[in-house]
């Protein structure tokens, strides 16, 4: 009996429309955990090179953790993977919601998709029954709509995930969305299951989740809530969630705007956490299991159309309000409703319409290359491009794939406008005086995103602060000028403790915000699955997911190294426009010599690439 | 312990629901919880909680007298119920389930969810005889 897992994982081939189950490997278990590490592994073993990443033989696997689902803070998490079409390497994104652990209770850990659909199709799976029927109705509809629309005709006690448009036409930023507001948004899987003319999956689990002692792992949950109850943070962080750092960010100059020319919004008052609470705030909006919830649901009105949207998240708000420069709180929302009805990640989606902005503030585009006059601060030219991405009209077809894509068509100097890594959109952290986050940002497996590794507090403050002790403190003056020193071992060590939350299944912002320890999940681990397993022997198999997820771009992407591991050139040569850290930048040299010291303490050698003494020490091959 | 809820406060993470299932079926298995809690989404934005309010409608259904009140509370004889389901059947708020032994199961005011609830959203009625 594998204790804490559902036990099972359904594979299903839409080419056919046939189905398989089986028991879910138990050394898959010890050696991977779950979540991200079954992604990982089931990904690199099943998906060939050279395939296209919207053709029918790339492969999306949906997975829980051992730890989804169970009476524990943030439990509701769930994993999604495929080859990325926005990088051509290893994708994968991660929302809450209630998706996984209804997953669990219908019986799967994991659920893989391969082939395609001949038309667009819902798939159900109502516990063992498991049914893909014809969706044309929902063609071309809104995420959130259509989720709306089969929470109507399945029943409430289904979980749904969904595409917008966008996911329909293969944007290669398209996102899951779930829960009227949760969505997986980076790298495009989304895209990978519009190529595979998946609409929706709804499911709905009756069933329970075996627990090795159940009576100790309830009585230690109870704790886990009560000692989450007792942190400051608490009080302090959950009213205004991840918009709380918005303050923060901006004091420490890492607050994208105007497409990163600067990192600081003088502006960044007006579209903070507080501004969401007055101006848009209908309801807090946890994910299962939450005790902090960072969702806030509200209504927003502007003269571009009014709705209903759960956020802005900080990302969101960095992206859509800092990067594209909209100054209002309602503007921002407005854009973060119009890029979840269409299904695009905000963060990529942000960037790239600054980056157009960018384009055509510099002459790189012109009106009739746009469609129309372009401008930073515009609702209405945001909500303009938004459109023609997901539909992949007139400039939006460029777009649709990206910045790094876009920037080679549009030629004229535009890479430099171009902010990514590896070919996924750059997150909501400037990072000119942060050579930590810097790093973090350029050797994350998936591009540059935030999540891998969040070193920019430790450049900061030089300590392990979480968030809301950061935010207590605020910057405590001027900024210093941040030492790259000691930062490849922190940056190496968040790699493994962030991830380890996405492949247990649950939420990291416990601990990263409000200061809940890991020994908790620990001992609960071993209440609940009936091994004894320590944090640091998880950090281990996190570190070996580390190793293959690189591997996974070695194979996948075609010269795949060092050169895929930097920075774009505005980070290393131009300085900051204005703000805290006004003319920083860090030196090309300075992050040579990082990844240098990067690759030697990661087993890689000096092109970055995995030595086989160290594939070997992590059993990988 | 007798339920009161404030809907406002409530953030849909159903903590509620699955401490209720380990609690009285020892078991990970929010389907079988003993209150329910559906979002409004996305318009108004706003949960409402099913939970038993000690209506005492069941007791009114049992042909077996088998559920008894005692100091406002509701709760089932085992030794007398023939499994009949007349009384999750009656529940006005469909609160009750049926266990997988095929006996009916609801509400014991055991107050583990008021307990667990994040955000004060589940309350004990301090007002309520008994609680």
């Amino acid at each position: 009996m594998l204790y804490g897992y559902a036990g099972k994982i359904l594979k299903i081939d839409l080419s056919s429309g046939k189905h398989s189950i089986e028991n879910t490997p138990q050394k898959l278990a010890e050696e991977y955990l779950g979540g991200r590490g079954f992604v990982a592994r089931l990904l690199y073993d099943m998906i060939e090179p050279g395939i296209d990443p919207l053709g029918p033989k790339n492969v999306v696997v949906i997975a829980t953790g051992p730890l989804s689902g169970h009476l524990l803070p943030g439990s509701g998490k769930t994993h999604f993977g495929a080859l990325s079409p926005a990088t051509g390497g290893y994708g994968d994104s991660n929302l809450g919601g209630h998706f996984g652990p209804n997953l669990k209770y219908a019986g799967y850990d994991c659920l893989i998709l391969t082939g395609a659909a001949d038309r667009l199709s819902t798939l159900v799976i109502d516990n063992d029954k498991i049914e893909i029927f014809a969706e044309d109705k929902l063609q071309g509809r809104g995420a959130i709509e259509a989720e709306k629309d089969l929470k109507d005709r399945l029943g409430e006690e289904f979980q749904i995930l969904t595409i917008g448009p966008a996911g329909e036409n293969r944007v290669v930023y398209a996102c899951i969305s779930h829960d009227f507001g949760r969505q997986a948004g980076r790298t495009g899987v989304a895209a990978v299951l519009g190529s595979k003319n998946i609409k929706a999956i709804a499911v709905r689990g009756s069933g329970n989740i075996p627990v090795f002692n159940p009576k100790a792992a309830q009585k230690k949950g109870e704790e886990m809530y009560k000692v989450c109850f007792s942190k400051p943070g608490f009080k302090t962080w959950t009213p205004y969630g991840t918009a709380s750092i918005t303050g923060w960010a901006n004091e420490v100059g890492a607050f994208p705007t105007r497409n990163f020319q600067t990192s600081y919004a003088d502006f960044h008052h007006k579209i903070n956490g507080q501004a969401i609470i007055d101006r848009l705030l209908v309801t807090d909006k946890g994910c299962f299991g939450c005790p902090t919830p960072c969702g806030k649901y509200g209504y927003t009105k502007t003269a571009v159309g009014s709705a209903y949207v759960e956020g802005p998240e900080y990302e969101s708000i960095a992206t859509l309000g800092g990067s594209c420069c909209l100054e209002e709180i309602e503007e921002v929302a407005y854009a973060n409703y119009v890029c979840d009805q269409l299904g695009l990640d905000t963060i990529s989606a942000g960037v790239v319409v600054s980056f157009a902005m960018e384009c055509f503030e510099k002459g790189v585009l012109s009106a009739e290359d746009a469609g129309r006059e372009i401008s930073f601060g515009s609702l209405e030219d945001v909500v303009y491009l938004l459109e023609k991405i997901a539909a992949r009209e007139g400039i939006g077809a460029i777009l649709a794939d990206g910045v790094k894509t876009a920037a080679a068509a549009f030629e004229g100097g535009s890479e430099k406008y171009a902010i990514h890594v590896k070919g996924l959109e750059w997150s909501g952290y400037e990072c000119r005086n942060a050579p930590g986050m810097m790093l973090s940002y350029m050797t994350a497996d998936v591009g540059a995103h935030h999540n891998r590794s969040w070193a920019l507090g430790y450049d900061v403050s030089q300590s392990d602060a979480d968030v809301s002790e950061l935010i207590e403190a605020g910057a405590g003056g001027p900024m210093e000028i941040s030492s790259p020193d000691g930062k490849v071992d922190h940056v190496i060590s968040m790699q493994h403790s962030r991830p380890l939350y996405d492949t247990l299944g649950i939420c990291r912002l416990q601990t990263m915000e409000i200061g809940f320890e890991t020994i908790h999940y620990e001992e609960v681990f071993e209440l609940i699955a009936g091994r004894k397993i320590t944090w640091q022997e998880m950090l281990f198999i996190s570190e070996r997911i580390w190793q293959l997820t690189r591997q996974f771009n070695v194979k996948h992407i075609e010269g795949f190294g060092r050169s895929w591991d930097y920075p774009p050139e505005r980070f290393m040569e131009e300085p900051v426009a204005s703000g805290p850290n006004k003319g920083r930048f860090i030196e090309r040299k300075i992050l040579d010599n990082m990844l240098d010291e990067y690759y030697e303490k990661r087993g890689w050698d000096e092109n970055g690439v995995p030595k086989p003494e160290t594939l070997a020490y992590f059993r990988l091959v | 312990m007798k339920l009161k809820v404030k809907e406002e406060q409530c953030s849909g993470c159903n903590v509620c629901r699955v401490v209720c299932t380990l609690q009285n079926f020892g078991a990970v298995q929010p389907s079988q919880a003993l209150l329910r809690i559906k979002g409004r989404f996305p318009e108004p934005g706003t949960y409402q909680i099913a939970y038993c309010n000690q209506c005492g409608d069941c007791a009114d259904a049992c042909p077996e007298d088998a559920i008894k009140e005692k100091n406002g509370e509701y709760n089932i004889d085992y030794d007398l119920c023939t499994q009949c389901l007349l009384c999750v059947d009656s529940c006005p708020l469909e609160v009750m389930v049926v266990t997988e032994a095929g006996y009916p199961a609801k509400c014991t005011g055991c107050g583990k969810c008021v307990k667990l609830c994040p955000r004060q959203a589940v309350l004990a009625d301090r007002d309520a005889r008994g609680s």
